[in-house]
């Protein structure tokens, strides 16, 4: 029948993005990517409309939000409901940090993530990613994903490139990381994720937030390591004959 | 066409997102015991490994679920209200596991009919004054009580162990056991299950949720070894 009711209830809504947190001692880091791609609408196929899911509306997005001073959130989804269920728990944070004295707590933020996607359960794509740091329990993360379950973890993935990483950081996450290996760990999964998930792409974003403040960091993507089946970028193919470097194919005579 | 959502007011869920799977329970010599492993699935894939399924409510009752944890998450919170409120008439009394059975299934069937379930089997299991209770509560607001329940594949997998082998007035470590083969078959059959489990008691003292761990699995049936050797193609 229509889209909306036929969907393949086995296969969970996948969502064009890769985020990661993951918490140290001390502290946590938070990284995605920065590839939004577009989604026509469902009910309705226009060829002025780009294909949906295949356009790169924005190549440079920041998908990692500032909650509160020392809360950030990663956002994958739905670009629009993860945008406005920031915009509302930011403002209800303002409030409560008023009304508190003091800075909210990263559970707090979480739980009131976890309040709007669970009673909009209905109407919302959003996964969510929650990290920041507090004064009584130090770096935390806590996982909203799809339905408003919310989970606290010592690492977290997310969206549709998280599918690629499971493996990967089963393996590669450890105990006692300190704030450098994090990092690094989670540049290296989101570079792995954009590589082979098309929905993912463009620059590596990440955020450390521990006592000592916030620190955002860029990674373009001219900076990640290649993985397998990856070149080296050229500026042009005269540059890579001109080196002699490849083997300068024969001309083909039948 | 008009969608649920579009008509004004109306709203219905339609399909759960984290999933946990079976939840067993049996009565024994000094309570209740309940079993579940710690997976919380996301469609086919095993996302989350630590998920806490089983709960303590109040002084008496141990609740466990299956299906939609965030649903799960909002029936902790309903209850956390309700005990709090049984609290502070500060009259000595506390609500047991039948009454807490009863409010569970007065909410599940209520949202039923809303067409707007909360999407989770329950497992209601405790002792007070003596007297052990074990109930189930499902989506639909089916409800009912025994010495041994299951939800989700136990039903299929556990229950029929249970029937054969419960018996009146176990004692921990006969149960324990019997609870593991129950867990074990499910790990073996049951696609959702994970090799983490939590076992939860609860007696006159009080409950106690016991730390996660895995099983050994056997694999060692000859037959196991080489599956084609007569029948070239099989599986």
């Amino acid at each position: 029948m229509d889209p909306l009711h036929d969907m393949n209830l086995d296969a969970p809504h996948s969502m064009g993005t890769t985020i990661i947190g993951v918490s140290y001692d001390g502290g946590v880091v938070l990284g995605a990517d920065s590839r939004t791609s577009t989604f026509s609408c469902w009910f309705r196929v226009i060829s002025a409309l780009p294909p949906p899911g295949m356009y790169v509306a924005n190549r440079a997005s920041d998908k990692i939000t500032q909650l509160t001073e020392n809360v950030y959130v990663c956002r994958s989804g739905s670009a629009a409901d993860t945008q406005v269920v920031s915009d509302y728990v930011r403002y209800f944070l303002h409030q409560h940090t008023i009304q508190l004295g003091q800075p909210s707590t990263v559970k707090v933020a979480a739980n009131l993530i976890r309040m709007l996607s669970y009673q909009n359960k209905n109407m919302l794509q959003a996964g969510l990613i929650v990290g920041g740091w507090d004064k009584y329990d130090g770096g935390q993360i806590y996982s909203v994903p799809l339905g408003g379950t919310i989970l606290k973890q010592p690492f977290a993935i997310g969206g549709s490139g998280s599918s690629y990483l499971y493996g990967f950081m089963d393996q590669a996450w450890k105990e006692g990381m300190s704030k450098d290996e994090a990092e690094k760990l989670v540049v290296k999964a989101a570079s792995l994720a954009m590589a082979r998930d098309g929905a993912s792409g463009g620059v590596i974003r990440t955020v450390i937030i521990n006592a000592d403040g916030v620190t955002r960091n860029f990674y373009p993507g001219d900076t990640h390591p290649l993985w397998h089946d990856e070149l080296e970028a050229q500026n042009s193919l005269l540059d890579v004959l001109s080196s002699g470097g490849a083997a300068c194919p024969e001309p083909m005579s039948t | 066409m008009a969608h649920d959502e579009d008509v004004a007011g109306s709203e219905r869920t339609l399909y759960p997102y984290v999933t946990g799977t079976s939840v067993i329970g049996i009565k024994y010599k000094d309570g209740i015991l309940m079993a579940a492993d710690t997976g919380g699935s996301y469609g086919s894939t095993l996302r989350y490994k630590s998920v806490e399924r089983m709960k303590v409510i109040g002084k008496h009752s141990l609740l466990g679920a299956s299906g939609e944890i965030s649903d799960f998450q909002e029936i902790l919170r309903y209850l956390d209200e309700l005990i709090l409120y049984d609290n502070m008439w500060d009259d000595g009394n506390s609500l047991g596991p039948k009454e807490i059975h009863n409010y569970l299934n007065r909410v599940m069937y209520n949202r039923r009919n809303k067409f707007n379930p909360l999407w989770n089997s329950l497992v209601l299991g405790g002792v007070k004054n003596g007297n052990k209770y074990l109930g189930v509560v499902t989506m639909l607001g089916a409800h009912y009580e025994d010495n041994h329940v299951a939800t989700g594949f136990g039903n299929h997998l556990a229950v029929p162990i249970l029937r054969s082998e419960w018996k009146e007035g176990m004692s921990f470590e006969e149960a324990v056991k019997l609870l593991e083969k129950c867990l074990l078959v499910l790990l073996y059959r049951d696609r959702s299950s994970i090799n983490k489990f939590q076992i939860a008691k609860i007696t006159e003292e009080g409950a106690t949720i016991y730390p996660a761990y895995s099983l050994k699995t056997f694999w060692g049936f000859s037959a196991f070894q080489n599956p084609g050797q007569f029948a070239e193609g099989t599986w």
